[in-house]
């Protein structure tokens, strides 16, 4: 049973970089009032603040808020990428991070030297990396490419491969930033098909977006950050509705949901 | 594709923060890291390997190169100094060869130990991988060219005729105490400059002073008979020596390999405390 528990956990952002540590100040503290001093009067940034939330299997969680309000951080404490200095985070099952499109993608590798480090990143048994080249190749439709260097790909090419890695590998957790809405129209159409079935697959899936459709068709649940606080939490649709400001359309679904997507980043 | 999800499905792992943060659990989690990095020894392997074969991608010795140009230093230098010092090349040059590719690997650990982590900065930040994964691969990279120069040291034993014999075996734990100091001083350094970006620089100039302080291009009988004694506080020395001596056939003195341990055994405490120490903070400092 996968399940998801974080209890008023806090992340903060050291700042040691930079010429100017006084400037760097004033300005985030103008920016966005969120800027303090720790025990040891380094400056910090709250990046979280006081979130907590549980999820069981079956769940489906979308958070919202502009940039800055902590999606992405949120996302990689539940990855464990970040671990938070106050509260805990108990995460059981698998866990899949789609945070970064080109995670381990090396340009001057051939496309199946890349699928082969993929899988051994994900501790893939050496028969599963030759099922996952089949698949990938397969489905992005890649042909004799797979062994030339993927610095030589079209960019659809390295679409179609990123997107194909990054969906072969089916976690019990699965946790997505909104940049795997990218893609042009003719690939969304072929790649929602597949994304769907991962995030059916998943036990639980938390999402990070802007496009409210893709939210409304996916999520039952959504968390609404500001100022990395939990400003609202929630069935999807009020909350929805609350955080962009008006009613909402009947729920998006099939090429109804491709279209929507293609416009909401157009 | 099933199968592949089949095979991720079939662990589950769970994965806990308690608020508890007191040294024996942050010794645990420091524990599971090397413990789960050691049991990715394939991918650290691939990556390091993936990174001598790309540096040298498209050029026609591959590398090749590695072995040419150590080849080409070596004999140049081996001239050059016994020209100017008056040694018998004889002797001199099968020792600084030694010595070249020995202190050459042992510096590019210490300066790439530096970036490991840093370099590793877009992994660490997209996906949970335990950290000792950064510091094998920059490990296993430098062992690799270590291993391209192996053709130079057999090429100097022959043509000067020389057999280490049996003692050349005390090279082997040697060289695995190297490995683990190679390890130690990734997390050591790796997390320092993580932290303060201008240690680098520093530590680019103690291994300059190092080099010129032991007996690396100069044989230690050279010295003054007063500082001999003194030959075994300088860990530079005794830690090239326990693996150079044997390879030359003279076994390291008790003293040496004393000394090589005891500053082994430091960097390895004082990189674990700070390793456990700091561990949860790097994602956040690169």
């Amino acid at each position: 049973m996968a399940g998801i528990s974080v209890r008023n956990i806090t992340v903060d952002f050291p700042l040691y970089h930079g010429s100017s540590r006084s400037l760097k100040k004033t300005v985030f503290a103008a920016a966005s009032g969120r800027v303090g001093q720790d025990r040891q009067h380094r400056v910090v940034v709250q990046a979280l603040s006081g979130v907590s939330f549980a999820l069981g299997s079956g769940d489906r969680l979308g958070l919202v808020g502009n940039n800055g309000a902590g999606k992405t951080t949120l996302l990689r404490v539940l990855a464990g990428i970040y671990e938070p200095v106050a509260g805990d985070v108990t995460i059981a099952g698998s866990v899949t991070a789609l945070l970064d499109p080109n995670l381990g993608m090396n340009q001057d590798l051939t496309g199946r030297e890349n699928v082969l480090l993929r899988g051994l990143y994900s501790g893939l048994s050496p028969p599963a990396i030759r099922r996952l080249e089949e698949d990938v190749r397969d489905f992005a439709e890649l042909g004799d490419f797979l062994d030339l260097p993927v610095r030589l790909y079209s960019s659809g090419m390295m679409v179609r491969l990123g997107f194909a890695l990054a969906t072969a590998i089916r976690p019990q957790v699965l946790l997505m930033d909104e940049w795997f809405l990218a893609g042009d129209a003719a690939f969304m159409e072929k790649a929602r098909e597949r994304l769907e079935s991962m995030v059916r697959g998943a036990e639980i899936l938390v999402l990070s977006s802007h496009v409210g459709p893709v939210l409304q068709a996916w999520c039952t649940r959504v968390i609404w950050l500001e100022q990395g606080r939990i400003r609202m939490d929630g069935p999807a649709e009020p909350v929805l509705e609350q955080y962009l400001g008006h009613k909402l359309p009947p729920p998006a679904a099939g090429a109804a949901l491709t279209d929507a997507i293609v416009a909401a980043r157009a | 594709m099933e199968t592949a999800s089949g095979l991720a499905r079939a662990r589950e792992p769970v994965f806990e923060l308690k608020p508890n943060r007191s040294f024996a659990t942050r010794h645990a989690l420091a524990v599971e890291d090397l413990r789960a990095g050691l049991s990715l020894w394939r991918l650290t392997w691939m990556l390091g390997w993936l990174d001598i074969r790309l540096r040298y991608r498209g050029s026609v010795l591959g590398p090749g190169w590695l072995t040419l140009s150590t080849a080409i230093m070596i004999a140049a230098l081996g001239f050059l100094y016994s020209a100017l010092f008056h040694t018998n090349l004889h002797n001199y040059l099968p020792f600084l060869a030694l010595s070249m590719i020995l202190w050459n690997f042992l510096s590019t650990i210490v300066g790439e130990a530096c970036t490991c982590f840093l370099q590793a900065e877009g992994t660490i930040r997209a996906i949970r991988m335990p950290f000792f994964l950064h510091a094998g691969r920059m490990l296993v990279r430098n062992v690799l060219v270590l291993a391209h120069n192996i053709p130079v040291v057999i090429a100097v034993y022959l043509i000067f005729a020389i057999a280490p014999g049996a003692t050349a075996l005390i090279a082997v734990p040697a060289f695995a105490l190297w490995l683990i100091d190679g390890i130690a001083i990734a997390y050591l350094l790796g997390i320092f400059c993580a932290r303060f970006r201008d240690v680098p620089p520093i530590v680019a100039s103690v291994m300059q002073i190092g080099f010129f302080v032991s007996p690396i291009i100069w044989e230690p009988s050279t010295l003054a008979t007063k500082w001999q004694h003194l030959l075994p506080l300088n860990p530079f020395y005794t830690l090239l020596e326990v693996v150079r001596g044997p390879l030359l056939g003279t076994a390291p003195s008790l003293e040496v390999w004393a000394s090589a341990v005891g500053y082994s055994l430091f960097i390895t405490l004082v990189a674990w405390l700070l390793f456990v120490r700091a561990r949860h903070r790097v994602a956040f400092w690169i």
